[in-house]
């Protein structure tokens, strides 16, 4: 670390501060994000692994508006990884990765509605969200680590810091980017300001959510493999020891339940809301 | 003319503009101050930064009238119809509508005021890309928070009136220019505002198109009785609309007056020279006085489908036309009828150098052509595509149209 300039140490005077004086919070954290992953992971772990594959198919088909495609994707995709025996680290990684991910949303999303309705709010945003885009995902682990031991908690703590910008900034752009006129019209029919948002900013802007929305869980999913470092299990891990054994085959195939179940969250967040058109 | 004016001022006053003035910018006391001692606005925006949009401009409009704001763009119209329904804040001076003046009102008072008194149309339709067409409708009346079954009744009489029936579950993006407009249109009838602000609600149309949506405005407004504020660049349209027309320039009304009291006396420099582009002849173009290219003949057909259209039509020739609407040649009656006898093509008969004239050739240059052929001319777009047709007597309609109007 330097030492004309203590960058470093006021960081770490910061951390230790935190640490020292928010602990009963960082637990409470802890303990609440371990009950959601473990909740969510047995509850799929219930259901017999061939039964859920079956659910998941037509859930894909109800939520992308029976398109038969993605269904059998889903169907196939699943199947694969069950046939590859990785079927219990798969739901592990599902149900952190889509935990991290609700939690990034449900943060992100009224984050960057704020943002569109106050440029204050959007031009004091926009240094962090730099910050937290560009800053390496690896420096993540270090505070992560220290607020919250090692584990699964940790490591969906670095996934929501680093998948939360793009959630912001598209949902803050595709408000920002409702034609003024419709806007007009809103107003000129005399909407209060929350009839304007849930009546037509939200649904006018809803294609570039939902793009912020495949871009959370995409990043989400890629660092799995980073978050194992610190302790996160499921098909992360599985990469992270083939790395470490020198386990060509066995990190391929956790390699490849990534990919399936990256292509399978993709097609579907993408075609959840299609732009109507004239029957 | 007179007799209506007349009748205008007993009638009562629906909305009462006085001494309106916005200025954008950040120190609008600063503007206010200067015009105050009567500088113009290029002075003032040097002197303070501060843009005049609109200097004390007053008028009334009467219940059940259609006025026209009017004027080139930058004159400060759409800001002043903006400023009624108070979409923009006026810097100073008093709105009234039914005698209440809105610029006081609060923020509830206000929203009460357009979600039950004041509807608009927009340029760009402005329709809802996510909502079907009854939706859109209801729209208004959702913000109302009617319920919904006497919301979607509503909505459907509003679709019934300006014609769309059939539509009620489609999406904006299926529809043309016009349909969009008219669902613009429903949406502000089916809250049953007495006011309409139209903000150069037909500009974005075809030529076509915007002389059948002003046709069935003022069938509407005969049925109906709004109170219409019109904002139009186009003086065509508001001498065939307008009650009234009020000529704005730099922010300012230069005069107000019937079609008829602008054309005949101008009170300044700027109405004159607005109004004596009018010499009515050099004004319309052939797009303005051109009938809808039907009935068409496609090349391909033959003299016993050419004939029967004519008859039924009840016209002596007809326009041929290969792939899209491209202009090939005209057949006569005449022509249809040698080959039929003689058992040829259309093609072999028909008259490939009939005249044609583009959209914008004027009257004024029409007027010759059509003295010199006995066929109807074809209006063309740049890539040869018939837009329209000519007969004589539709210069002489047009003409009669303004005159009659103005």
């Amino acid at each position: 670390m330097s030492d004309i300039l203590p960058v470093g140490e006021a960081i770490e005077a910061i951390v230790g501060w935190i640490d020292a004086n928010f602990g009963w919070l960082l637990d409470g954290i802890t303990t609440v994000m371990n009950i959601l992953v473990s909740g969510f992971q047995d509850g799929m772990a219930a259901v017999p692994p061939l039964i859920l594959i079956v659910i998941f198919a037509v859930l894909a088909f109800l939520l992308t508006k029976k398109n038969i495609k993605i269904a059998l994707l889903t169907l196939f995709g699943l199947l694969f990884i069950y046939l590859l025996e990785l079927w219990s680290e798969t739901l592990l990684t599902l149900a952190l990765v889509i935990t991290s991910a609700a939690v990034t949303l449900a943060i992100g999303i009224p984050l960057g509605i704020l943002a569109s309705r106050s440029s204050a709010v959007d031009m004091s945003l926009r240094p962090i969200l730099d910050l937290m885009q560009t800053m390496p995902s690896f420096v993540y682990l270090i505070p992560a680590v220290i607020f919250f031991g090692l584990g699964n908690v940790p490591g969906m703590i670095a996934t929501i810091i680093f998948a939360m910008p793009p959630a912001i900034r598209l949902t803050n752009l595709g408000i920002r980017q409702v034609p003024v006129e419709l806007i007009e019209v809103t107003e000129a029919f005399g909407a209060t300001g929350w009839q304007k948002l849930v009546k037509v900013q939200l649904p006018v802007a809803m294609p570039t959510i939902m793009a912020g929305v495949n871009q959370c869980i995409m990043l989400a999913l890629s660092m799995t493999v980073i978050a194992a470092m610190i302790g996160a299990r499921g098909l992360g891990l599985n990469v992270l020891m083939g790395i470490q054994r020198v386990d060509i085959g066995g990190g391929f195939e956790a390699g490849l339940c990534i990919v399936i179940i990256a292509i399978i969250l993709d097609r579907i967040t993408q075609n959840v809301i299609s732009t109507p058109h004239d029957q | 003319m007179d007799e209506t004016q007349e009748n205008n001022k007993t009638m009562d006053i629906k909305v009462s503009v006085k001494n309106l003035t916005k200025i954008f910018g950040n120190k609008p006391e600063d503007a206010l101050a200067l015009i105050e001692q009567g500088k113009k606005k290029d002075q003032i925006f040097e002197e303070t930064h501060q843009n005049v949009a609109l200097r004390n401009v007053s008028f009334d409009v009467y219940k059940g009238e259609l006025f026209v704001l009017m004027g080139l763009s930058g004159c400060g119209k759409s800001t002043l119809l903006r400023c009624i329904n108070r979409l923009i804040e006026p810097s100073s001076g008093t709105i009234e509508i039914d005698g209440e003046n809105i610029v006081s009102m609060d923020e509830d008072e206000l929203r009460e005021l357009r979600r039950t008194k004041i509807g608009m149309i927009f340029q760009s339709f402005a329709l809802l890309p996510h909502r079907t067409i009854l939706e859109n409708v209801g729209f208004g009346l959702e913000i109302q928070g009617t319920p919904v079954a006497e919301r979607e009744k509503k909505a459907q009489e509003a679709i019934d009136l300006v014609g769309l029936s059939g539509y009620e579950e489609s999406y904006p993006s299926g529809l043309s220019g016009g349909m969009q407009q008219r669902v613009g249109l429903a949406r502000a009838l089916a809250s049953d505002a007495d006011i309409l602000l139209m903000d150069e609600a037909f500009s974005a149309l075809d030529p076509l198109i915007r002389r059948d949506m002003q046709d069935e405005l003022i069938e509407l407004q005969a049925r109906l009785n709004k109170t219409i504020i019109f904002v139009s660049h186009d003086l065509d349209e508001a001498l065939k609309l307008g009650d009234r027309i009020a000529l704005m320039k730099d922010g300012a009304i230069a005069q107000i007056g019937t079609a008829e009291d602008l054309l005949q006396n101008p009170r300044c420099e700027y109405v004159e020279k607005f109004v004596e582009d009018v010499n009515l002849s050099r004004v319309l173009v052939a797009k303005d006085v051109m009938k809808r290219p039907e009935p068409l003949i496609s090349s391909d057909s033959g003299p016993r489908n050419a004939l029967r259209l004519m008859e039924e039509w009840g016209i002596s020739s007809i326009f041929v036309t290969g792939k899209d609407r491209v202009f090939r040649g005209l057949i006569t009656v005449e022509g249809a009828i040698e080959a039929k006898k003689q058992g040829l093509h259309l093609k072999d008969v028909m008259i490939t150098d009939s005249l044609t004239v583009e959209m914008d050739t004027s009257a004024h240059d029409l007027m010759p052509i059509m003295a010199e052929t006995p066929y109807p001319v074809a209006v063309l777009d740049s890539e040869r595509k018939i837009k329209g047709i000519i007969v004589r007597g539709s210069i002489l309609a047009g003409l009669a149209r303004l005159e009659v109007d103005a």
